[in-house]
């Protein structure tokens, strides 16, 4: 079993090592791709255009208000003091985002019974400067909260009620830097396309030229030649990733506070899912253009939007976030963050590890019961 | 002598199209079996299924005793194929493409590395382990093939097509190989479209549009298939002078062989004269040549072919 195995692997290895240009595009281009993402996000989100209905004009609102704008990623550009101003103020693009805190900010904020409802009105027709908008916003509130969460309940000894109701779905990175936030993403979203085409290429590729007869007449089962057929591109997307990680501290200044151990097995698993979604998509496809195109769509698409790398899965309708789970980006996004940013150990996402492995295990089964089926009854 | 492959029945449907029509024959072990057929005649289908890699649609074989429908894994652990289509990496050297084909058929260690040093010789490549593929020339690539397809020592070996586009020297040569494979007691199950090669073979099957239209060794087809004699004319004007003998009541059939024609002729015939007369009929036609010929195979396909085809 080994020995059949390691034939495929290093026979793999051998032809990729003397592809140069193949070579050259699979580690060039997800650097490449991080640099330009990273800078376009980066420059994208400084300067946030923020228009202010502040109905009370308390301390604690103006206070709210500065924690915003003591950032560099909101200016306040048009304070309102009425509704329809708003409506104006989003129109014309006077700003990106309206603040609307109500008159009874400051009582309910201190009341610890029933948190403050505050709103924020986000122009959306740049959906991605919206959801990025709404990152830091979600992320500036729960760093605000968290701040006084500890004074009201040592004034007051109540509960731990929120005091302003939005629901914190970044409490790691309360230094608002997007960047640093989005590489993560970034690097899931990078590794899962680029393993995800070069895996779902090579079983095709035999298909086409032919020689993939003269494995199926040999004693190899399908299981040794899929495994086989990975495990080169998996070592390519390892070094890959660790590539992609360098660039992220260079450019970005993205630091791994975690374990690098933990992060190197965590990205293992990871890429066995993707090699394992390559490997599902070469054994569907007859064509390279058709294994392209599908491992194109699966790995990109799903990446990108159900992920939570822009848009955050919290707020996605109960249908779409079931959704979510078919990219196992989503995943790895939560595990890179917690290593990457918080610095978390195995305890803090093992269950995502555990999903992975599980994904990953009924991909390969279905290529390998699909690619029996193909091989052996009709051609 | 025991039998190495039985075939019973085999068919092959792909939808409403019949590939291979239910044909039936044996091939004796240690045997060169030839398995001749014109272009689509269903030479590969029926090949793929006897190495276990295409399911039958209706009938069964025995491959080395096992059944391709309900063991096809140990039909593989038995055979070698050499496709149609080529088979070694172009990308890879010499001595990877052995390594790959000897690890994919489980073998490792010193028995690598003796079948390794068989393959160099009988491609004579040795010395040229680290060659590219890619750039060997044809035959010694078809060689190469071949010693990777038998690198596990199988009983019974399959060649599609194995000498297609290469030169006539190098094709000799491997025909060397092939007799040399079959003394060394492997059977050798192999297509062609050179019927001068199935002259080398002992046994033949002719197939046509998926059906078995001839068996029998090259001697035998030449004399129970054809029954009447065959006359060879050389002469000027063939395209005239052969629309003259097909309305001859004394000629049978009629077909052009490189600038010649040969003819097959029935009871009305009596001698040569009789030929030239007609012939000599149209002033532009120069007789140089006319003579009984012993059949060669390829009389003996078109024959069949024609026959076929009414
Ligand atoms: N997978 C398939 N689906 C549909 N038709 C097929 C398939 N494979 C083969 N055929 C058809 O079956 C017929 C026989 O094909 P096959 O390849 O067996 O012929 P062959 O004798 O090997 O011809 P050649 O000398 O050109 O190699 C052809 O008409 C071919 O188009
Ligand atoms: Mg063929």
């Amino acid at each position: 079993m080994i020995s059949r195995l390691r034939a495929i692997a290093k026979k793999e290895l051998k032809q990729l090592i003397r592809d140069t240009r193949m070579l050259f595009v699979i580690f060039s281009f997800p650097v490449l791709l991080l640099v330009i993402f990273g800078y376009a996000v980066n420059f994208d989100v400084q300067n946030i255009q923020l228009g202010v209905y502040d109905q009370e004009r308390s301390d604690i609102s103006r206070e709210f208000i500065n924690s915003l704008t003591s950032s560099s990623y909101f200016k306040v550009t048009k304070t309102i003091s009425n509704y329809e101003d708003i409506k104006q103020t989003l129109d014309k693009k006077d700003a990106q985002v309206v603040l609307v805190l109500p008159k009874d900010f400051s009582h309910n904020f201190f009341s610890a019974k029933e948190p403050a409802i505050i709103q924020f009105l986000i122009d959306g027709v740049d959906g991605n400067s919206a959801s990025i908008i709404q990152n830091y916003v979600n992320s500036a509130v729960y760093t605000f909260n968290l701040k006084y969460q500890k004074q009201i309940v040592a004034r007051y000894g109540k509960s731990l009620q929120i005091p302003i109701d939005l629901q914190p779905i970044f409490w790691f990175n309360p230094d608002l830097e997007t960047t640093k936030f989005l590489i993560p993403g970034l690097i899931a979203l990078i590794l899962i396309v680029s393993a995800v085409i070069t895996v779902a290429l090579t079983l095709v590729r035999e298909k086409e030229k032919g020689t993939i007869e003269q494995i199926n007449v040999s004693s190899i089962t399908t299981i040794e030649l899929l495994l086989g057929k990975s495990l080169p591109y998996l070592i390519v997307a390892l070094i890959n990733a660790s590539l992609i990680l360098l660039a992220g501290y260079v450019m970005f200044g993205v630091v791994v506070k975690g374990n690098y151990l933990l992060l190197f097995m965590s990205t293992l698993i990871f890429l066995f899912a993707c090699t394992s979604m390559g490997i599902l998509a070469s054994v569907i496809s007859d064509s390279q253009q058709v294994a392209f195109t599908i491992a194109t769509f699966v790995s990109l698409l799903p990446s990108v939007i159900l992920s939570g790398f822009i848009f955050p899965i919290d707020s996605m309708p109960i249908a779409v976030q079931i959704l979510t789970n078919i990219t196992p980006a989503k995943f790895f996004i939560v595990v890179l963050r917690a290593i990457i940013l918080r610095g978390a150990g195995l305890e803090a996402f093992w269950t995502q590890l555990l999903y992975l492995i599980l994904f990953s295990s009924i991909l390969l089964g279905l290529a390998t019961i699909i690619n029996k089926k193909k091989t052996e009854f009709n051609r | 002598m025991m039998n190495s492959i039985t075939i019973n029945n085999l068919t092959k449907r792909f939808g409403n199209f019949t590939s291979v029509d239910s044909i039936s024959f044996d091939v004796k072990e240690g045997e060169i079996f030839g398995f001749l057929g014109a272009n689509g005649a269903g030479k590969t289908t029926t090949i793929k299924m006897l190495c276990g890699i295409l399911s039958p649609t209706e009938g069964d074989a025995l491959v080395a005793g096992f059944s391709i429908k309900k063991e096809p894994n140990k039909v593989k652990l038995n055979i070698g194929y050499m496709s149609q289509r080529f088979s070694l990496y172009n990308d890879l050297t010499v001595e990877e493409n052995i390594n790959f084909f000897g690890g994919i058929y489980g073998l490792n260690g010193s028995r690598l590395l003796e079948r390794k040093q068989w393959v160099l010789k009988i491609a004579n490549l040795n010395g040229k382990e680290n060659l590219l593929t890619a750039s060997l020339p044809g035959g010694i690539k078809q060689r190469l093939a071949l010693g990777t397809a038998v690198i596990h020592r199988p009983k019974i070996v399959f060649l599609d097509e194995p000498t297609s586009g290469v030169d006539p020297i190098s094709r000799r040569n491997f025909w060397d190989l092939i007799h040399n494979l079959s003394s060394d007691g492997i059977t050798v199950f192999v297509t062609t479209h050179y019927l001068e090669e199935a002259e080398f073979c002992n046994n033949i099957i002719l197939i046509n549009a998926g059906k078995l239209i001839a068996e029998g060794s090259s001697k035998e087809l030449k004399t129970n298939y054809l029954k009447n004699d065959l006359y060879e004319i050389e002469c000027s004007n063939v395209v005239d002078a052969l629309e003259i003998l097909e309305v001859q009541n004394f000629v049978e059939e009629t077909s052009i062989f490189g600038n010649n024609i040969h003819i097959s002729v029935n009871r009305n015939f009596s001698s040569t004269q009789q030929i030239e007369s007609v012939l000599l009929s149209n002033k532009d036609i120069k007789i140089s040549r006319v003579n009984k010929i012993v059949p060669t195979l390829e009389d003996v396909f078109i024959h069949l072919l024609e026959r076929d085809k009414k």
